[in-house]
């Protein structure tokens, strides 16, 4: 037994209890090799500690032992979410500042004198400049980077600002001036700090969220070595000319040419289409394939960057950029805003020097102008009512990736919906009444259960839905391509599996299975790929809302013609990933906004490149990935509840802009005439932060 | 007077030692599972059987 230490992550979206997280911890302590594990509720993770003698491989099936689907994830902790920390940090320490300067200078304003108001205005500089040198580095160094490449943005009059009023103070309390204006930088920067944290705390709730959910496809696959011997190799390691090994359930780590076996595979990724595809040797497999039946031998034509997948990843690396070009309406305000505030601040310095007011009272009003100008309420603006929002949403089991994504959701006006796992569930469900009486049903529960074949799998669920009971049964045995075979306690025999072994016919291009007890008739059990529940209805509310929607499907023309007649919808079917690309480019050269809900590989492009997008949680990563909202569960209700929240959050964000610039109407006249002490900046800006927080809360009941 | 100077530096040591409190609970890594922490009250160390749900 080695004892080299190791941590492994994994991701448990089913953790919700207090039972989950004493379950989960209670049982793999004990196992072999466990040191401890600890279970994140939040972020919905379980952290092992182990040694050597136990991987990731083995903790994953000791997890699911338990009940708990779970999926390996690296475990170095998200950079990003330090950077959050490092806002807390940095909040703290200018709250704690400004509070206390802001005691003293209270003090200060209520009359002290003389030697009293030095000595304050001494310990507000004592506590305010490192506090500052501190808590305002996210904003020295964003302005910095802005300026160093010649552009403005907000940071760098919030920073010439803080920079300014701060030496400035000094310098009156050097000379044992009237005014200092610690307290006016330290509440600027503590107010903004609030705006910035709220702003990464979104995007990291949003990011663990998805991180949470993305499932891993064919990390790697089972390999022949040239001596015959079998190695398990990552899928960047394998290279074109190798042969594959690939197990019934396992996903194909590369492209390639069947060699030897036959099984079927399941395409659902890349085409959409839900039948499994028979294949034998000489035919074509995909990457990312899902081998359902038998072993199969692949020969891999291509590996890793050459494959499919990577080409599809590719175009939607590309389509992405068109909405990398998308500009928040928090950066548009800036582009407009910066420049005016530095005007603005320089005109009044110039202004009150030839008025004759001297250079220190005029680069003091420049200062209080700078200042008041670059208010918290603008940075606040956008940030707050996008968090609260977001809140929401995530308690409706909508999560937000991104900030723009809202912006984005509320300007759309057109929806595009691939078929097969975005209208309907994506599995094939048993149509019902199921044809078996009382004496078949256990039995072919029994048989169904010990099938990995999706089929058997929707059998057994419906079955078990039923409350049936499984039989004994003896001689259980799989035989691939066909179906599953077993002997009863008495002697007769049962088959399920494809209806022609089985001895019945099935109509051409249905999902059908059979089953035969012994010498009864055989039954023809028939499955269909159901729809979401609340389709119709959420394509109604979506025609309300004045966003027409339609199908865009890579499946039959029959398949997708039935779901289109059903929902009344128009269709449009057997579209490849790129021809579904093409359509979304054509309604946007139109000056259409549309919304792409979809969920396959094969919806990777037309999601990078619709004007923002939206996948199931069950969605394929790469869907996931590329889409700016995931919604949870089955139904399909998500779609308009979040639409309507957008535009509810874009118009709350527009009264804070309002109110915003409310506030500098009134403000601003007062700062250039040189009235603001900075008791009234002081008041104004905590006014109007709070003003627009408020505003903002009114979001919390947006996603009902 | 005199009361300020030792009012003072008490009022900040204070307030100091409240960030310093709070700067630690971030760093051991309290603020990681807000959700959790509410839960884990429920779960009963000694016993071996599930807590009701």
């Amino acid at each position: 037994m080695t004892t080299a230490e190791a941590y492994s992550a994994f991701s448990v979206p089913g953790i919700r209890c207090a039972s989950c997280i004493a379950k989960i911890e209670r049982e793999l302590t004990p196992l072999p090799g466990v040191r401890s594990a600890r279970v994140n509720v939040t972020s919905k993770r379980v952290l092992v500690n182990h040694d050597g003698s136990i991987d990731a491989g083995a903790l994953r099936e000791a997890l699911a032992r338990i009940g708990f689907d779970a999926e390996p994830i690296g475990a170095a902790a998200p950079a990003q979410l330090g950077e959050t920390r490092g806002l807390v940090r940095a909040l703290a320490v200018a709250g704690f500042a400004a509070m206390n300067v802001m005691l003293l200078s209270v003090s200060v304003w209520s009359g002290a004198e003389g030697e009293t108001r030095e000595l304050f205005h001494w310990l507000s500089a004592l506590i305010a400049m490192p506090a500052i040198a501190y808590a305002g580095q996210p904003f020295f160094r964003s302005a910095w980077a802005a300026l160093k490449r010649g552009r403005t943005n907000m940071d760098v009059p919030i920073s010439i600002g803080v920079v300014l009023a701060t030496a400035l103070s000094l310098f009156e309390t050097a000379t044992g001036g009237a005014h200092a204006y610690f307290d006016s930088a330290i509440m600027l920067l503590f107010f903004l700090l609030c705006g910035r944290f709220l702003d990464s705390v979104m995007r990291d709730r949003a990011r663990t969220g998805v991180e949470t959910l993305l499932r891993q496809t064919a990390p790697g696959g089972t390999v022949i070595l040239p001596d015959g011997g079998t190695a398990w190799l990552k899928a960047d390691a394998i290279e074109p000319g190798m042969r594959l090994i690939v197990a019934a359930g396992e996903r194909l780590a590369g492209d390639g040419v069947v060699e030897s076996g036959s099984s079927s595979l399941d395409l659902s990724l890349i085409t959409g289409e839900s039948r499994p595809e028979p294949v034998a040797p000489g035919a074509r497999a995909v990457a990312g394939t899902l081998n359902l039946d038998a072993p199969i031998t692949v020969r891999v034509t291509a590996a890793g960057e050459l494959t499919t997948i990577a080409e599809i990843a590719r175009m939607m690396d590309a389509a992405g950029q068109s909405r990398s070009r998308y500009v928040r309406i928090a950066d548009r305000a800036a582009r407009f805003y910066a420049p005016a505030v530095h005007a603005l601040a320089a005109l009044s310095f110039l202004g009150w020097m030839l008025a004759g007011a001297g250079w220190h009272d005029a680069l003091l009003i420049a200062v209080a102008v700078l200042i008041i100008t670059c208010p918290c309420a603008l940075g606040l603006a956008v940030p707050a009512a996008q968090v609260v929002a977001a809140g929401a949403l995530m308690r409706r089991g909508i999560l937000v990736k991104d900030g723009s994504a809202i912006e984005r959701l509320a300007e759309a006006n057109t929806a595009r919906f691939d078929k097969t796992g975005t209208l309907t569930l994506g599995r094939p469900a048993a149509q019902r009444p199921l044809a078996l009486d009382s004496a078949e049903a256990p039995v072919a529960l029994a048989l169904a259960r010990a099938s990995r074949h999706p089929l058997a799998r929707a059998l057994a669920q419906a079955l078990e839905a039923d409350g049936v009971r499984a039989a004994d049964v003896l001689e259980l045995h799989e035989l691939p391509g066909r179906g599953i075979e077993a002997v009863l306690g008495d002697g007769r025999r049962v088959r399920l599996g494809a209806p022609d072994w089985v001895g019945v016919a099935a109509p051409e291009a249905s999902l059908a299975t059979a089953f035969r007890l012994g010498d009864a008739p055989p039954r023809l059990l028939r499955f269909a790929d159901a729809l979401r529940p609340g389709a119709a209805q959420a394509l109604a509310e979506l025609r309300g809302i004045g966003i027409d929607s339609a199908i865009l499907s890579g499946d039959r023309a029959e398949a997708v013609n039935s779901v289109a007649r059903e929902l009344g919808i128009p269709a449009a079917a057997q579209l490849t990933p790129d021809a579904k690309l093409e359509r979304i480019e054509a309604l946007r050269s139109e000056g259409q906004h549309v919304l792409m809900v979809g969920d396959g590989l094969n919806d990777g492009p037309a999601l990078a490149a619709g004007h923002v997008s939206m996948a199931p949680a069950s969605a394929s990563d790469v869907g996931q990935t590329a889409a700016d909202l995931v919604f949870l569960g089955d139904g399909l209700e998500p779609v308009p509840v979040a639409v309507r929240a957008a535009r509810r959050t874009l118009r709350v964000v527009r009264q804070n802009f309002a109110l915003a610039i409310a506030y500098n109407v009134f403000a601003v006249p007062l700062a250039i005439a040189g009235q603001v002490t900075p008791l009234i900046a002081a008041l104004a800006m905590s006014g109007s932060s709070l003003i627009v927080v408020a505003n903002s809360l009114r979001l919390r009941g947006s996603a009902r | 007077m005199n009361g300020l100077a030792f009012l003072i530096p008490a009022a900040l040591l204070l307030g100091l030692g409240g960030l310093v409190a709070f700067l630690w609970s971030l760093n051991s890594g309290q603020y990681d599972d807000l959700d959790g922490a509410g839960m884990r009250i429920l779960i009963d160390e000694d016993e071996g059987e599930e807590p009701p749900r």
